[in-house]
């Protein structure tokens, strides 16, 4: 199987397309982020809560969903966190360095359905990366929408993630940035807790509000609790989930999900259609 | 001199005290005072004696832990409408943890002992009491938890090796 | 008699591969099964003995790539055939749960037994495919596909519940949002002569899932073996054509009854059983916590032989090699969903319990796959049956849930279809 292949250029959903890393930014410790540009110049469009099938040649291929702003096409981001063999190598590439992109792929996050509603975002950690393109859209389109609220929490302040964004959110007269840290030196002025006490402190008119989660599977289900006693029902609260997708477009059955694949069918959906599963353990 | 008809309507403002009876209201208030506390000031310090409760009105609070070998580390910060402290009610009346305003800090502060004598006194005021106060610490339990699941979950990055 | 036990023999090399690369006439590859159906059907026609060699030879001379089944390690497998001598003359087998034993016939029936470990989809989903391999190059990478094979397949001795599963695996590749390349590719131009099953193995439910045992779409010729000879079917213009070039005759009537009560005696004879199986979704969906799947999970070894014998299970995951030169190859080979990391993610295993990974499978096969392709994954079949080394046996877990199921009120909403 070593021969050489005809090069052959179609669209082969199966088959990446180069990128070149122009840009490495370290977030945090573990955590990085690539600006990408196609090899062969095209822009990539996508829209917010999509993911891409990343592969770094000779290592392996994971999912990660995409960063950016969708306004931006030239420039493809991707925020990763070193977690396992593949992600690791990653950690190690540098700007100017190759790496194969499959997609985008999934379900967007509905932005239309927050439209003349408040909107609340939840998440933490690097949650923030697959919500951070929708956030951006939601800004740009900021006379479409009632009070925008952001809920990020973290693990300390050395690991808050897009400190950029969050000031330059924070700053804005029409936006509440409300960003939580579980532990705190003595002196830190900011919020110490869980996000779910930021989801009680959001300004929002709960029965006139659509939520948009990002968080661990573990967390999503009290987030989605807290959100309800704000007033916040399941069918106005999109969530993502996560399983091991392998081939992003259906074909490969690891991440099923009930009626679904998550690839195709989700990763985002509205947590009142995936709720009797969703408490069905291992399922 | 505290003017007490001003503290009960303060008090009854307080979410702590919503629909409480007007008879609880007036006891409680018999106990109650206003204070203010500035950046930096501790409300209360481990091991001191509790002999008080805190429903804060404006500003916010932050829970520490003293570490013996470092800087202290917050908790938890409580902010408007929340209450704190119930080691007024558990034998030995000494705080666990400090509390510490980060900013300036309106409070209205219950007296421990006044209220417990009331309460021993009155089995039905204290029922009343440890109906608006369980809710509260069972919370705050719960979300204690969540967050030990949160940390538990969260993967290990791993840190770049350092290069060469 | 020969015994195999019951572990699916291994793959045999596919023998060809280059060297054959005639290539047949473009409206051959374009041909949709029944897509004449309304000009169908022609008069059934009457195929003798030599007939069946005449409609290998002609096949071979069209430029197909002829597989059938054939005797190997003790067990009947799809493989090249060139002659009837190939195929399985005056064999049959017998099969229960956790066994299947290859016995002679007292006749020399060509299509008298039923169907093996093997299903078609090794030949239009492969165990094993190089998806492309990248070279360093001018601009970083150059990557490059296999070209796939110009020679197209013609499938002899296809059963009904077969069709049934070609046609489930379209649906799963061809007809959702995205397409995969090479089942596409293999599947073109496809010839398929099918076949009528003459008897039913112990392990066959193929009644009780609507797929057989007559062939009733999806073919472009269909075979009912008759004591001297094959009553034809042409499904299609394609497969008419070719059977005008063959030796035959008009079928009698009788020759036509005879073919159909065969087919009947088939259906009364099936050797397993699924009552009402439109009503398996909402059952297994509502029962996903039931104790039977504990008691399944105490058998069950966690192997995937269900799931590698299965016609329709597509599960794949990929894997990529690299060499000295510094290039990757990227394989696709079939997964099966009862292996731990085949859910994982950073953390752990979505489904750590054999329990689970039982329950997932069964199911998917029985129940979502309803609603994610308008249809239930099972065909009826009974390889996994067959081949379970511990002999699970489908349709008996099926029972045990209907026989017990949750009350109605605790168990959870069946899930809508994807939004």
């Amino acid at each position: 199987m070593d021969a050489m292949p005809a090069p052959v250029r179609h669209a082969d959903p199966m088959v990446p397309r180069p990128f070149r890393i122009t840009r490495v930014i370290r977030e945090i410790d573990g955590v990085f982020t690539w600006r990408l540009a196609a090899v062969d110049g095209a822009p990539f469009d996508f829209r917010p809560g999509q993911f891409n099938m990343v592969t770094q040649f000779g290592v392996g291929e994971i999912p990660v969903s995409i960063s950016g702003d969708c306004r931006r096409p030239e420039t493809l981001v991707h925020t990763i966190r070193a977690v396992g063999p593949v992600t690791e190598a990653m950690q190690g590439l540098r700007a100017g360095a190759i790496v194969g992109i499959r997609g985008p792929f999934g379900r967007p996050w509905p932005i239309d359905a927050a439209i003349g509603s408040d909107v609340i975002f939840v998440t933490s950690t690097i949650g923030l990366a697959p919500l951070r393109p929708l956030i951006l859209e939601v800004l740009h389109r900021r006379q479409d929408f009632g009070k925008v609220v952001i809920c990020y929490g973290t693990r300390g302040i050395h690991d808050i993630m897009f400190e950029e964004d969050l000031h330059a959110w924070r700053a804005r007269f029409d936006t509440n940035v409300h960003l939580t840290v579980h532990s705190a030196p003595s002196g830190y002025r900011g919020r110490v807790g869980g996000v779910a006490a930021a989801i009680h402190a959001a300004r929002i008119d709960g029965p006139a509000t659509v939520a948009f989660v990002c968080r661990s599977e573990a967390l999503t289900r009290q987030a989605v609790n807290t959100l309800g006693e704000r007033g916040v029902t399941p069918d106005r609260v999109w969530v993502t989930l996560e399983r091991n997708m392998k081939c992003g477009i259906g074909l490969c059955g690891h991440c099923q999900f009930g009626p679904s694949f998550m690839c195709k069918d989700g990763p985002v959906y509205r947590f009142d259609e995936i709720e009797a599963l969703y408490s069905v353990r291992e399922f | 001199m505290v003017n007490i008809v001003g503290l009960e309507d303060t008090l009854a403002a307080h979410p702590f005290a919503a629909d409480m009876d007007p008879d609880v209201l007036r006891t409680i208030a018999g106990c109650c005072s206003n204070a203010i506390y500035h950046p930096g000031d501790y409300l209360f310090r481990e091991g001191e004696p509790a002999d008080a409760f805190f429903l804060i009105r404006h500003g916010q609070v932050a829970l520490e832990i003293h570490v013996p070998q470092g800087a202290p580390i917050v908790v938890e910060t409580l902010e408007d409408g929340e209450i704190f402290g119930w080691s007024w009610m558990l034998a030995p009346y000494t705080w666990s943890n400090d509390a510490r305003a980060n900013d300036q800090v309106r409070v209205l502060k219950l007296d421990a002992t006044c209220l417990r004598r009331k309460m021993e006194a009155d089995r039905a005021l204290g029922y009343e009491l440890y109906r608006r106060f369980l809710p509260v610490m069972a919370q705050r339990l719960a979300s204690s938890r969540m967050r030990i699941v949160e940390l538990a979950t969260e993967p290990r990055p791993i840190r770049a090796r350092p290069k060469g | 008699m020969q015994h195999v036990g019951a572990e699916p023999p291994d793959p045999p090399a596919l023998r060809h591969t280059a060297d054959r690369s005639r290539r047949i006439a473009l409206d051959q590859c374009a041909a949709a099964p029944n897509a004449d159906a309304s000009r169908m059907p022609p008069a059934p026609a009457l195929l003798t003995r030599d007939g069946l060699d005449a409609l290998l030879a002609a096949l071979h001379a069209d430029g197909f790539r002829v597989l059938g089944p054939t005797v190997q390690d003790g067990a009947i497998i799809y493989d090249d055939v060139v002659r009837v001598a190939d195929l399985p003359v005056g064999w049959t087998d017998r099969q229960d749960g956790g066994s299947y034993r290859l016995e002679r016939r007292d006749d020399t029936a060509v299509f008298g037994h039923t169907v093996g470990p093997y299903a078609w989809k090794r030949f239009l989903h492969p165990p094993l495919l190089r998806l492309w391999r990248a070279e360093p190059g001018a601009d970083g990478v150059e990557i490059a596909t296999d070209a796939h094979a110009a020679q197209p397949m013609a499938f002899l001795g296809v059963r009904a519940c077969e069709l049934q599963a070609i046609a489930i695996q379209d649906k799963v590749f061809l007809h959702g949002p995205f397409v995969d390349p090479h089942y596409k590719a293999r599947r073109q131009g496809l010839f398929i002569v099918a076949v009528n099953c003459g008897q039913a193995g112990g392990t066959c439910f193929c009644a009780s899932m609507q797929a057989g045992p007559k062939a009733e779409a999806g073919f472009d010729l269909a075979l009912t073996e008759l004591a001297d000879g094959f009553l034809v079917e042409a499904g299609t213009a394609r497969g008419a054509v070719l059977l005008d070039r063959l030796p035959h005759r008009p079928a009698s009537e009788e020759e036509q009854q005879q073919a159909a009560a065969i087919v009947a005696a088939t259906a009364a004879q099936m050797g397993r059983h699924i009552p009402d199986a439109a009503a398996l979704p909402a059952l297994l969906l509502g029962n996903l916590d039931h104790p039977r799947w504990d008691a399944v999970a105490q058998r069950c070894l966690s192997c995937g032989n269900c799931t590698q014998v299965c016609p329709t299970c597509f599960c794949t995951n990929v894997t990529d090699t690299t060499d000295l030169t510094g290039a990757t190859d990227r394989t696709r080979r079939w997964d099966s969903c009862f292996a731990v990391d085949f859910s994982y993610i950073h953390g752990g295993a979505v489904r750590p319990a054999p329990r689970s990974r039982y329950r997932q499978w069964m199911t998917h096969k029985l129940a979502s796959w309803v609603a994610q392709f308008g249809t239930s994954g099972c065909t009826g079949c009974g390889r996994c049956v067959t081949w379970c080394p511990v002999g699970i046996d489908i349709t008996e877990e099926v029972a045990a849930i209907r026989a017990a199921p949750a009350p109605a009120a605790a168990a959870p909403a069946a899930p809508q279809s994807p939004p």
